[in-house]
This record gives structure tokens, sequence and C-alpha cells, in this order.
């Protein structure tokens, strides 16, 4: 595998201005596929979800899946495309043994959807519109396994394998216009535009959108250009980037690639790459030219695919809130600060957070406790959040206790453990592991006498009017009451002995 | 049970076996071994079966008999032609019987699933006899294109039977079987039926589910009837018609009325209309004089004849050897050894699957298919698509407006089936463009999707082989077909009096008589 010589991102953003193009497939989760009546399903035993039509069996026909074709204008809608009253199929013809008839049906030159945009928050909340040239609906081609050779590549395979239980899965393509103007920010684009394309398709649940599923497949196009000329440079084509870090890097990659091609004074050539997630390099693919000849031509099998205003405007109706709308409204609604509420989306409890604050907690208690108490849990448990088993309700519940006073924040935490650990519910915890708030204040004077005994010089400061000072003595308290007493009232009782406003 | 022998019996046309059936008459078991002797008594010479399904069709056979016995509901409910048996064009897939579309390339293959055409044919519980001859992937006027040997003529047994459907015709008019079921792309249910003296109806497109027929060009395929007689060809597509949900291109108009068209009897104040474009030049003079005695028949029974033109369809064989080809380039690709059929290994070099593929299709598919293969796959091309692909579908659209014209001015439209009776064997087959000229009056109807149906004519003064009259209707009217083709046919019996089938030589049953033609091999 030849190294490429690279140029820094920062010198190439110096001399070149880079110009973007995305291809990106999704899979869409319809129960069965694009052409026929063989389930859709990812991850069963080969060949297993396939009929004859899957295997390209002589005599057989297609069938348009009507499901898939609402799934497509949805999408299209999400991304402010204009609908095709009337669109075709058309056949795209090449030999390759994954393609079972030899030629993959897709749409040509009559895409459902076109014409549409989609602005991109980058995370210092720069908007930046990528325009949508088209969103296509065709089929998947089945799956290839090269045996025996060392690359695990179809060169030097002893023999390959194909899986046709992809074959003829629901795919739609949605292709960008040249993104011009990204400048340095071209890497962060990349695998927001991406991010916010996956976040579309998993909202509208057309797609189940897992990347490392090959459900949202990202074929990423550069090229460069000297600061201030308006053709665009030759660009290549890097092929199946298939996690949102991965485009970032090989958007990157790429941009520094060509720098050092063009600075080299070689023509980039046109071509498609090869993404390696081990070294963050790009291998040559294969050439690819514009003149390469599919031979398409209308399907003949099917008939065109009519979308009616009335079907479109139905489907309008059923779109739910675009995810970048939802968020400003839920982050207004709460009340974050934008760095707050960067880290809520960040770490994946928004959803949670709402569903809890629509269960009675308050937003800022929602918050504390998923961010301060369940993110933390997940982590360690490697697991969502959401899916650690921690319900609206436990938290409502948690917050209830502490407010009313019977255990305090540390106790919490501790109920929520056993919560976590099957121990029941957090009352019932409470009661089992014998935890409560010392509330009798005889002990706690005693423990705040010797506390302020042991720190007179603290004692004064607070005496002073350093009430900021009075963390070490009610640190004190709750040391020699191993975390029983309600720091609430410690501090109050403080206060008094010392005879100071609170 | 029956009074009739057996040849008697294979000279019924289906109608007439279905009334003897449900009468019980006689037993489809009866029936179905007769066609089955008459196959192993006649086939040796004619060639027209590729597989002869004996077993099961003599299963299914007293099925229906067992049934019609005990009587009642499910008695009641039986189709009207069940018992009566058919043949079936190999370019049907057919489960428990292998399809080969007449191609090296599926030698030996079986279908998982069944054709619609065929389900429908269970359904009714028609006995299938087998699957028919015809020129390789449908593809040829002559069937000489088989990778199976050619059917023989049972006129003339050095003659063609047409083509590509010569298989199912020649059973038909040799007796060996009451129906077929044919395929019709630019001709090849018309043509050999024209040039056996048989019927065979190409429905309007989308009126019969094309799911199961192997494809040759997707949109001029239709799969339709081969009989003896009108009624049987009305009769059978009542049977195979129908919307299909497997087919996209499917019509869902109800097509029901097809057998009451072909009994109404009369063609009193209906326009017919001559093609001035399908007759004249280049017709031989015993089809111009046949096709004049129909006119002057359809006349005397009191239709009006018209003179119409046609002026695009002088572009017609041209757009349809672009869009067929470019269609077949296509639909061809699947035949790679990868899935099912034929395998064959590069005799040395690397063993890539390019050259796998390469060497399955080199040593698979016969010359005339690699021929329109490569004919289609140049039509396609970027920088000549629009030249040939695009102009081609800019005639068709020109032709479906000459139709529209005409129709404006006559009920059906009139013409000889093809322009000359079955050539010799190996007459044509060094010559595609002669070969291609055979489906010059049959092609404009597929490049406009609309029905066509060809009956005997009677026989050329100079030959003594068959004639075909080809008759047009516009898309949807298949039963004017039926109904102006049954007067037609009852016209012309009248005169001859009885079948033109009966005229035809009887043959032996020995081993072939005339001397084998090696010429009519497979290329």
């Amino acid at each position: 595998m030849s190294t490429d010589a690279i140029l820094s991102f920062e010198e190439a953003m110096e001399k070149y201005d880079p110009v973007l193009g995305f291809e990106v497939h999704v899979e869409l989760n319809t129960k069965t596929k694009m052409f026929s009546s063989a389930p859709n399903v990812f991850g069963d035993e080969p060949n297993t979800n396939v009929n004859e039509v899957d295997l390209g069996m002589p005599g057989v026909l297609p069938v348009v899946n009507k499901a898939a074709v609402e799934s497509s204008i949805k999408i299209g809608l999400a991304l402010n495309c204009k609908i095709a009253e009337s669109c075709r199929f058309a056949r795209k013809n090449y030999f390759y043994p994954d393609t079972p008839k030899n030629f993959q049906t897709s749409q040509y030159d009559e895409p459902i959807a076109y014409d549409g945009y989609l602005d991109i928050e980058l995370e210092d909340g720069t908007v930046f519109r990528v325009e949508i040239e088209r969103a296509h609906m065709e089929e998947d081609a089945g799956k290839l396994t090269h045996m025996g050779g060392a690359t695990g590549r179809i060169q030097g395979a002893d023999y390959s394998l194909v899986d046709y239980n992809r074959s003829g899965v629901p795919l739609v393509e949605i292709v960008t216009k040249p993104i011009e103007g990204a400048g340095s920010r071209a890497p962060e684009l990349a695998k927001a535009y991406v991010a916010a394309v996956r976040e579309i398709v998993k909202n509208l649940g057309v797609s189940d959108a897992r990347m490392e599923r090959g459900n949202v497949r990202c074929d990423a196009n550069v090229s460069l250009r000297p600061h201030g000329r308006e053709r665009f440079g030759i660009r290549s084509e890097t092929k199946n980037v298939n996690s949102l870090r991965a485009v970032e890097h090989a958007v990157r990659y790429e941009i520094q690639r060509h720098a050092a091609v063009l600075e080299s004074g070689e023509p980039v050539i046109q071509e498609t790459r090869h993404w390696h997630e081990d070294t963050r390099t790009t291998t040559s693919g294969r050439a690819k030219s514009d003149a390469d000849d599919y031979r398409y031509f209308p399907e003949p099998d099917l008939v065109p695919v009519l979308a009616s205003r009335e079907w479109v405007e139905e489907l309008r109706a059923t779109l739910p809130e675009p995810p970048a709308a939802r968020r400003k409204r839920l982050q207004a609604d709460w009340g974050y600060s934008d760095l707050e509420f960067r880290d809520v989306v960040n770490a994946g409890v928004m959803d949670s957070i709402e569903e809890t604050i629509a269960a009675g907690a308050s937003a800022s208690v929602a918050r504390k406790w998923w961010m301060g108490e369940i993110v933390g849990r997940a982590k360690t448990a490697d697991v969502d959040p959401s899916d650690l088993g921690v319900t609206p309700q436990t938290i409502v519940e948690l917050h209830k206790l502490v407010e009313s006073g019977k255990i305090n924040n540390k106790m919490a935490s501790q109920v929520l453990d056993g919560v976590l650990a099957g121990e029941g519910a957090p009352a019932e915890i409470v009661e089992k592991r014998g935890l409560a708030v010392v509330s009798d204040d005889g002990p706690l004077l005693e423990a705040i006498d010797a506390a302020l005994a042991a720190q007179p010089d603290v004692a004064e400061k607070i005496r002073g009017g350093k009430l900021q000072a009075i963390g070490a003595i009610v640190g004190g308290v709750m040391k020699a009451t191993r975390g029983q007493a309600d720091a609430g009232r410690v501090r109050e009782l403080i206060l008094e002995k010392l005879g100071v406003e609170g | 049970m029956t009074e009739l022998n057996n040849s008697e019996l294979i000279r019924l046309s289906a109608a007439q076996l279905a009334v003897k059936l449900a009468a019980r008459e006689v037993t489809s078991v009866e029936v179905t071994q007769a066609y089955l002797d008459r196959i192993a008594d006649v086939d040796g010479q004619v060639n027209a079966f590729l597989h002869v399904n004996a077993e099961e069709a003599l299963a299914v056979a007293a099925e229906v008999d067992a049934i019609r016995a005990a009587g009642g509901a499910e008695a009641e409910e039986l189709h009207e032609l069940a018992g009566v048996p058919i043949a079936v064009k190999d370019l049907i897939v057919t489960i428990g019987q292998p399809t080969t579309a007449g191609s090296k390339i599926l030698e030996g293959w079986h279908s998982p699933y069944d054709a619609t055409v065929i389900k429908k044919l269970r359904a009714a519980k028609m006995p299938i006899l087998g699957k028919t001859n015809l020129d390789e992937f449908a593809m040829g006027s002559s069937t000489e294109h088989s990778a199976y040997g050619p059917t023989r003529n049972p006129w003339d047994l050095d003659r063609i039977p047409g083509g590509s459907g010569g298989g199912s015709a020649a059973a038909v008019a040799a007796f060996e079987a009451p129906l077929a079921l044919g395929t019709d792309t630019g001709g090849s249910i018309r043509q050999p039926g024209a040039v056996t003296g048989t019927v065979g109806m190409k429905p309007t497109y989308g009126a019969v589910s094309r799911y199961g027929a192997i494809a040759m060009a997707s949109s001029l395929d239709q799969i339709g009837p081969v009989s003896r007689t009108v009624l049987d060809s009305a009769l059978l597509q009542e049977v195979i018609g129908g919307h299909d949900p497997f087919d996209s291109t499917s019509l869902t108009d109800p097509f029901d009325t097809l057998v009451a068209a072909a009994k109404t009897g009369n063609v009193k104040g209906m326009k017919i209309g001559i093609v001035k474009e399908l007759h004249g030049e280049g017709y031989q003079a015993g089809v111009e004089n046949r096709f004049n005695e129909s006119l002057e028949l359809l006349k005397e029974a009191g239709a009006e004849i018209v003179e119409v033109s046609c002026p695009n369809f002088k572009y017609a064989l041209g757009a349809y050897y672009l869009i067929m080809p470019s269609e077949v380039s296509s639909n061809l690709a699947k035949f790679d050894g990868v899935r099912y059929g034929l395998r064959v290994l590069p005799k040395d070099g690397p063993m890539t699957i390019e050259r796998v593929m390469g060497a399955t299709r080199a040593a698979g598919f016969g010359d005339e298919v690699k021929r329109r293969i490569i004919l289609g796959t140049y039509a396609l091309s970027a920088g000549y698509y629009d030249a040939y692909y695009g102009s081609a579908q800019k005639v068709r659209t020109l032709i479906q407006r000459d139709f529209d014209a005409a129709f404006a001015q006559a009920d059906v439209l009139i013409s000889p089936t093809a322009p000359t009776t079955a050539f010799r064997l190996g007459e044509k087959l060094d010559d595609p463009l002669a070969m291609y000229l055979n489906d010059v009056a049959t092609i404009p109807a597929n490049m406009a999707g609309i029905p066509g149906l060809s009956l005997p004519g009677g026989l050329a003064d100079e030959d003594g082989l068959p004639v075909g009259i080809q008759l047009l209707a516009p898309a949807r009217e298949d039963a004017r077909l039926y109904r102006v083709g049954a007067v037609l046919e009852s016209l012309l019996e009248e005169k001859w009096g009885g079948p033109l089938l009966a005229q035809a030589p009887e043959l032996k049953n020995a081993a072939l008589g005339t001397a084998s033609n090696s010429a009519g091999g497979s290329n």
C-alpha cells in the first residue's frame, strides 16, 4: 500500500479552497424489499431473506414497494425538496456478482425528490446551508466476502461468497450540490452534514440509521481549487466512509492529499478512494471518469411512480418536528445555557430529560440527575443512558424524597444504585437500607460544637461575615455523622449558633 | 368410454373437448393419453417438444376425471377447460419441468417458481403436456435458432414452422396439443400461426401477466394463446388473462367478454381497414390472393372495407431492431453462470469473475442472441443513446399515432400476417436481414401495445402452404378481434368445407420421411 504525500491542513487551507459533495445512501427499514416481497432484515443467515426476484431468476419482474416510496417522499420533504409528481426507474447496467440481474434498478434522470437544502448548525452555532441536488430511490446490492486472500479484497482472493440478503433492500441516495465556501471548516461540516442526515432519517422513523450496520453510508467527494478561482478542481470520491468521525477524518485527509498533489504540479486523478480507519488514510480505488458507461435506460418492467399532491401533503402533515427545530425549542423551554444544552445533546439524554420533565420534574432537576448521576453510570456500564434502566418516575420520586428532607443528595445517589440493582422503588430502598437524614438536632448540635472547636479560625471568619467559609464546618459535621445529616439543616444550625444571618 | 378413436379425438377443438369432458363422454386421461401418444408418434419428425410432461399431465387429468366422477359442488366449480391439455412454450417457467428458453445456457435448469400463467393453468386444472421448442430466448422467425435443433412445419417437414414460437404452433398444427401458450415480441405467436395454419393471438400489452415469461424485450413481450380455432384462443385468453400484482405493467381491465365476442357471429356495419403499407410490394402473390379473398368474404358478410395509411410503419422494423436488442442486452445480462444455469471456466489464464462470465456467455449463447446483445449494448452506449434508442422511442410514438388515426377510420385493421409462406429450413439462416423482414407486418402491433390475431386464410396457390390473415384492434379491444376473427374463420371454413388443417398432409407414424436438412441445425 503506497503512502501518499500530504500537506499540513493549515498549509493546504492557506493555498486552496475545498469544494465538497456527498452521496449519502440510506437503507430504509421497510418490512420488505424495494421490488420484492422478501423480508428486509439485517443479520440473518446468508441467502435466507431472498426470493426469485432478489436472485434475478429468469422471468421475474419487479414491483415497487409503496412503503419505500412513502419513506422516500418523507425524506425528500424533510430535506426541503420538491417531490416529482411522476418519476421513473432506470436500469444501471454493469456486470458484478453482487448485482444478481447485472443491472441495478435505480432512478437516473427522474429522481423522486430534487432541489432541496439542509441548514447545518456547526458546534459554535454557525449555520451553513447545504443544497440538495436530489434524493432518489434504488436497490441495494448483495454483499461479497472475498475468501483466502490476505487483504479481504477481491484481488488475491481464492474465491468469493455472495450473500443476497441485502440485494434489493430499499435505498434512498441523497446527493448534494457542490458545497463551496466551507473553507477550513470543511471537515467539521462534512461530519455535521452526515450527522444531520442520519438524525433526520432516524427521526422520520424510515431507517434504523445505524452507520455501523451500513444503514447510512457516505461517499465523500473532495476537490481543491486555488483561492479565487471559480472552476472546480478534479475530485476524488472516497467510498463508504461509515462513521461520523471517519467522514471528518477522510475529508481532512483528502484535502491534505490533494494539496500535496497540486503542490507537486501533478494533476489530481479522478478516482474512487478507499478509506482505512486504522491508518486514517485513503488509497486509490478504481479510476472513475464521467464517461463511465452504465447504459442507463428507462426500466421497461415498471410503470412511472406517481405522487399526487394530495398524497404528498398528507405525508407532509405526518412529518415529525425537524430535529434542529426541536432542539431550539427545548433549549428555550428549559432555559439551559448553550454549553449545558450541548452537553445534554452530546450525552444523548435530551429525550430522557424531556420525558423526565413531562413526568413532573423541573428542567434543572432533570438535568442534574441525568447529567450528574446517570450518564456516568451508563458510561461505566457501556450502555446508552436511556438503556440503563432509570425511568423518569424514579427520578421524580428520588427528587421528592430529597426535597422533603427525608434523604440528602448523597443518600439519593445510593438509592439510585439500589434501584439499578433491582432492590425496588426508591422509598422501599430508603427503608431497607436504613437511609434517613438525622433530623434530631441534639446529636447535630454536639457535632457542630465539636467541629467549631476543631476549627476556631474558621468559626471566626464566619462570625466576621465570610459565609463561604461555612463549608468547612458543614463538611466536618457531615463527616462526623457519616453523611446522615441534612446538610441544609446543619448550615442553619451553625449560623444560629454563631449568631450570623444566613 | 368414448366412441371416438384417438385420431378423431386429437382433432377436436378445445371447445369441443370441453363439451365432451363436461358431458363425461370422454375422460381427460383418455384425451391426455391420446395427445401423449400422438407426441410419441410424430414428434420425432416435428421436434415441437423439448420436454414431455407425461406423468404430471396424466395425474392432473386423473384428478379432473375423479372430480367429475364424484360430481357435486367441486365438479360444478371446475373450469370449462378443466382436463383439456395444453403445451407451453419453453420460455415460460414451470415448477417440475425444465425451462431452457431454447438455450444451452439454461440447459437442465428447473425454475423454483411458476409463471403466473402457469398458476392459472394449474388452477383451471389443464394438464400441461410439456414444453415447446423456440428460437433461443425467442429470437428468430424460424425456430432454427433453438440450441436443441429446429422444429419442422407439419405441412412440409423441410420448411420452417415460423418463430420464435414454432414449437407451440407446430404442436397444435400437428395435433400434438389442442392448445398452447406462446409469447409474442415482434410476431412470435402470429407468424408461426400464419405459416402453420393455426390461430395465434397477441393480446393487448398488459392483458396477460408476463411474470415468469423469460424476458426478451420487456416493453414488447406478451404471452398469448395458440390454437386451432378462434374460439379456442378466446377461451384460453380468459384463463390466462387478468391483472397480476406481480407484473406492474399488467392492466386492471377485465377481459371477460372474449368468448362471447367469438360467438357474436356477425360483422355487419363494422369498418375494416386495409393498411396500405402492410400488403402489396414485397408480399408473395399467393399471400396477396388469399388476403383479397378474405376481404371479399368480409364485405359479403356486411363489413365495410376502407383503406387507411400508416406512413410511419416503414420505420417500424428499424426502430424495433433498436428497442428490442437494447432491452435484450440488459435482460440477458443475468445469465452469467454465477447463480444458475451453465458455468464455463476459461480454458487458461487467470480465473477472474469477468472471465468466467465471459466464457459462460460465449459458450452458452448462440449467434443470434449474441448479435442482438451486441446491437443493443451499442445502441444504449453513451453518445449513441439519443441517436438510436431515443430516436427509436420517437418512432414508437409515431407508430402509435398512425394507429390512432387508423382506428379513427376503422374498427379493426386487416393485413397478411407474414409476407410469405413458410420458407425452407436454412434458406434465411445466413441472412439475418431477410429473416427480420418476416415480422414486418406483425411488429407494429408490439410497438404500439395493441392486440393482434392471426388466423388461417387458406393456402397459397403457388406452393399450397398456409397463409395467415392478421387482424388488429385498438388497445384493450381484444374482443373485437375475436368477433371479426370468428366470423372470417367460419366464412372461410364454409368455403373450404372444413378446417384448413384437415388439408394438411398426414404425418407418417415413422422415422423422418423427408431428407433431413442439416442446414437447419442451430448455429
